[in-house]
């Protein structure tokens, strides 16, 4: 059983895929659409994105390039064609210069066309990143089981993939679980339903029989309420909140001390799209009326990043390190993440090499 | 074997619940004539309002046994202000208000509780787990679930066989005339009767939270799935809807449990993964019309 | 025609279509491409909300799953799309007749039963296909799926939107001259007796029940057109399209332009859409931040319409006569 999980889903996506350019006029001020989900179970997941993305706005004084710039958020309530509609109106009505935000990959796959056909946006993914953006790969979803499943040396006792979002019981999934006695269970529930399997798990009395691994499934926004029973769950990810570089120390402790809480992995990314959209805007002045220029700018990754330096490959899909977490309490109590180990420096993601993209 | 045991089980865990929500369902239909589609609605307050409650008294079980006068009240409320309006109303009538009804309870849920969705924690008492046989562990909540559950249909039942409300429920079931030719109060009756669905839709909702969660519009799903319930019991009866409860229960947890399995033989692991519970689903709704094509008014329902 | 724009009904009537004739044009003039995006949804829906018309206006049957037929013209489309066949002449055709094969399956089963039984399982029948629709990983499940739109070589792009535009508004124009032909004619005469009255009509020697099934099924064919429409606008299709809110959607719009009239679904798609696009920014002038509770005000609306407005937009022009 190896603990060496890392899975496809690099995190930061430049969709430079559309390259219908329309020369757009300076518009100022400068408008990011931000796509998220604001409500339902898994809103917490868009409050962080949105306070992390302002206290970007904040930290930047309200400005890149010299220009003013305004976030507008739309709400995708977790549901591919609703994002789209969102996408469609911000590209469309509101005119933005870039869109992001985009917590799940099917909700970015069904807005992307919408998005880069028009032509005069672009589009940056602070979260999603599905496979098929990557590179060719056609396989819609599990892109999560299909990364594991790839470096996993040994026996895999039982695959099963919940019907997701509805549900929120795993009684039949942990019965099942409980039939194959497995040396480990890997899980993928982000936000609420983290909560949930975890909850779960532990009154099945499956807890100190068979160990979990999880990626996405404890952060800053699922502990206040996984509590203890998050404590000693290994999982990976390319942003802990205890990285050492000045960047993430000022965005981590300026968040601590406005929400009273940590930030979560989330958050970071959404903070740092607004500041690679920044560094591009710096760098062309705020003229950003010509967008393979804008591209280019953000595919240099100009900027101090929360997550330590990275680079963009050829796919703009960032090559980045990967980060063994565990559950502990900070001195005040108060449960947090903490880097255990680097799994994987300056990873590559599987998929770049399909990309015909130069 | 004892892996099917504990389906079954989830199965009827889960019948029961939507046993709870369909009972209400039926009761207002066959008394008031009708097609209330914002009971998923009720589903859903009462799982808020316990939410609420759980928090002020620091306590799952009086803020649970709290939450169900409230959701009484709310249920008279909401029958005095729309619903009475609606009786003599056609069906069409009734769908586009409660459908209107529905838009108006979930963004309400929204303005006060907020669009994060909460969560109830599983008492503490119920939170460990039973051994159902020996070295068969079972999680205490869910044991409780099929307990409480079971009583209320015990309750119900009695209550519709052996009492007074009982009685008149029956006769309006069969003909809805001769109630009011009893000469009884009737505006008490339907607004009692709404107030103790939502009651029961309250219940489900909230003995529902700590395995599911409670969000907005987590009614409107699963009260498409109580109609298809009443349909095949037949409209009116209390037994039918139970009997159909149980059965689309089995259905969803066979299928979450056994079709993957079942599916693999032929597919990816993948794809069957995805297929199975979109066919356990499909299966419910094939099981209804196979019923209503054999039986056009339900298992249980009157000839016509 | 000069005759009708004496009467308000008929004025308006006018009115609407010439706007929608040349709205391309006037977004392009004012530079409003969200408009046009809006628009182009609204002459889909009021396709379907046309066609849902014929048997709940006209034939007084309240079914509950209409937008099954989005989900079958757009996955006629989307699954041919994924397997190489990317002709218009092939997509469109076969999509109709299946979303026609499945009214006739469903109305043959549903037909014979009434009250609120039609209406369960109506709906029971769209929830199936949905959870197919979910259940099918090759085209995308629940997450959808990408197509690309319909070829119709030489003939017309679908991908410029206003040429896509005035193919949606020409097919609407068909339509609405179908259904009034329908409701004029023999055919929609016993729909409508049988509504208020089947045993009568049934007495008079009329098949009703062959009838209501061809109506029946005249409707989900033109329902699995909006489908294709649908399918083409987003060039993206999902099991979303043929949820049963949106089938409630359909029948709000009916009941809210006004049952069993030509133009009612037209009115009730137009008010619909700009009542959804136009509460939310009315209310943040109100208080700031309302806007996104909009349904609050929306929901109640619909419970007056239903209590008292039954007549809906249509009989806001007057009695009609005749």
């Amino acid at each position: 059983m190896t603990t060496k999980l890392f899975g496809p889903t690099t995190i930061l996506t430049l969709a430079a895929l559309g390259l219908g350019i329309l020369p757009a006029a300076a518009q100022s001020p400068i408008k990011i659409g931000f796509v998220s989900t604001f409500s339902g179970p898994q809103a917490a997941i868009g409050e962080d994105m949105r306070r992390s993305a302002d206290l970007a706005k904040e930290h930047l004084g309200g400005k890149m390039g010299g220009k003013p710039f305004e976030i507008v958020y739309e709400d995708d309530t977790f549901k591919p064609d609703v994002g789209k509609q969102k996408s469609e109106k911000l590209v469309q009505q509101d005119k933005v210069n870039f869109v992001t935000g985009y917590i799940w990959s099917n909700v970015l796959l069904a807005s992307l066309k919408t998005v880069t056909d028009e032509g005069d946006t672009i589009l940056v993914s602070a979260n999603a990143g599905p496979s098929q953006i990557a590179g060719d790969l056609c396989n819609k979803s599990k892109d999560m089981m299909a990364g594991v499943k790839r470096t996993f040396k040994g026996e895999i006792k039982g695959e099963d993939y919940t019907k997701w979002p509805d549900q929120l019981d795993f009684s039949a999934e942990l019965a099942k679980i409980r039939a194959a006695k497995p040396e480990g269970i890997f899980i993928f529930y982000p936000g609420a339903h983290g909560v949930q399997f975890l909850t779960q798990y532990s009154q099945s009395g499956l807890k100190g029989q068979v160990p979990l691994y999880q990626v996405f499934s404890i952060d800053a926004i699922t502990l206040p309420q996984q509590k203890d029973l998050a404590l000693g769950i290994l999982g990976a990810q390319e942003w802990v909140n205890d990285l050492p570089n000045d960047a993430n120390k000022k965005y981590v402790a300026d968040f601590k001390k406005k929400h009273g809480v940590y930030p979560s992995f989330y958050g970071a990314q959404s903070y740092d799209a607004i500041m690679l959209i920044a560094s591009a805007a710096e760098a062309l002045k705020g003229d950003l009326s010509n967008k393979d220029k804008v591209r280019a700018e953000m595919k240099k990754a100009n900027f101090k990043s929360v997550r330590g330096d990275f680079k963009f490959g050829n796919n703009n899909f960032p090559i980045e390190n990967f980060y063994i977490q565990d559950t502990v309490k900070d001195a005040s109590g108060m449960l947090t993440l903490k880097t255990v180990a680097t799994a994987v420096t300056a990873a590559v993601d599987p998929y770049a090499s399909k990309c015909p993209m130069k | 074997m004892d892996y099917l045991l504990l389906q079954v089980l989830n199965g009827v865990q889960l019948g029961l619940l939507m046993f709870l929500l369909a009972a209400g369902l039926t009761l207002t239909f066959c008394i008031m004539d009708l097609v209330n589609l914002a009971h998923g609605s009720l589903y859903m307050m009462g799982a808020y309002i316990a939410w609420t409650l759980i928090g002020w008294t620091d306590s799952f079980v009086i803020g649970a046994i709290l939450a169900l006068p409230a959701t009484f009240l709310l249920g008279v409320v909401v029958e005095a202000v729309v619903m009475r309006r609606l009786y003599a109303r056609d069906h069409l009538d009734q769908v586009l208000a409660t459908f209107g009804l529905i838009l108006f309870f979930n963004e309400l849920v929204r303005v006060i509780w907020g669009p994060a969705g909460k969560s109830i924690a599983v008492p503490q008492f119920l939170s460990h787990t039973v051994e159902i046989l020996p070295g068969l562990p079972y999680p205490a909540y869910r044991v409780a679930i099929i307990a409480v559950g079971a009583v209320v249909a015990a309750l119900l039942a009695w209550l519709v066989a052996r009492t007074r409300v009982g009685m008149l429920i029956r006769a309006g079931a069969s003909n809805r005339r001769m109630i009011a030719a009893l000469g009884i109060n009737i505006e008490l009756l339907f607004s009692l009767v709404f107030g103790l669905g939502a009651v029961f839709a309250a219940l489900a909702g909230l003995m529902a939270a700590p395995l599911t969660s409670v969000k907005i519009g987590m009614g409107d799903d699963i009260l498409i799935l109580a109609f298809v319930i009443i349909v095949i019991g037949g409209i009116g009866s209390i037994k039918g809807a139970f009997v159909a409860a149980m059965v689309v229960g089995q259905i969803d947890i066979v299928g979450r449990a056994f079709l993957p399995d079942f599916l693999k033989t032929f597919m990816s692991s993948a794809a069957a993964s995805s297929a199975a519970p979109a066919i356990s689903q499909v299966l419910v709704y094939v099981v209804m019309a196979g019923v209503l094509i054999w039986r056009p008014t339900g298992l249980f329902g009157q000839r016509t | 025609m000069m005759a009708a724009l004496r009467t308000p009904r008929g004025l308006a009537t006018v009115v609407i279509l010439l706007v929608l004739a040349v709205l391309p044009l006037l977004t392009q003039a004012f530079d409003q491409r969200y408009l046009l995006s809006i628009g182009t949804r609204i002459v889909i829906w009021a396709i379907a909300a046309v066609s849902l018309n014929m048997i709940l206006g006209y034939g007084g049957l309240v079914s509950f799953g209409h937008a099954v037929f989005f989900g079958i013209g757009g996955y006629a489309v989307g699954i041919l799309d994924a397997h190489g066949v990317s002709s218009g002449w092939i997509q469109w055709p076969v999509g109709v007749a299946m979303a026609a094969l499945w009214a006739a399956l469903v109305g043959a089963l549903s037909l014979r039963t009434r009250g609120v039984y039609f209406i369960m399982i109506t709906l029971a029948f769209a929830q199936l296909l949905y959870y197919v629709g979910v259940g099918l990983e090759a085209y995308g499940a629940d997450d959808g799926l990408n197509i690309s739109r319909s070829r119709f070589a030489g003939l017309v792009d679908l991908r410029d939107k206003a040429s896509f535009y005035w193919l949606c508004f020409a097919l609407l124009a068909a339509t609405l001259w179908f259904c009034s032909r329908f409701a004029n004619a023999r055919f929609g005469f016993v729909i409508r007796g049988a509504k208020s009255n089947d045993l009568r009509m049934t007495a008079l020697g009329f098949p009703v029940f062959r009838y209501r099934l061809a109506a029946f099924t005249i409707s989900g064919a033109f329902g699995g057109l909006a489908g294709i429409l649908l399918a083409n606008e987003g060039a993206y299709i999902s099991p979303a399209m043929m949820s049963w809110v949106k089938s409630g959607d359909l029948i709000v719009i009916v009941v809210l332009g006004g049952m069993g009239t030509l133009f009612g679904p037209l009115f009730g798609t137009i008010a619909f859409f700009v009542l959804e696009e136009s509460l939310p920014p009315v209310l943040n002038l109100v208080q700031k931040g309302w806007g996104e509770y909009w349904q609050i005000v929306f929901g109640p609306m619909l419970v007056l319409i239903a209590l008292y407005a039954r007549g809906g937009i249509d009989s806001l022009f007057g009695r009609r006569h005749g």
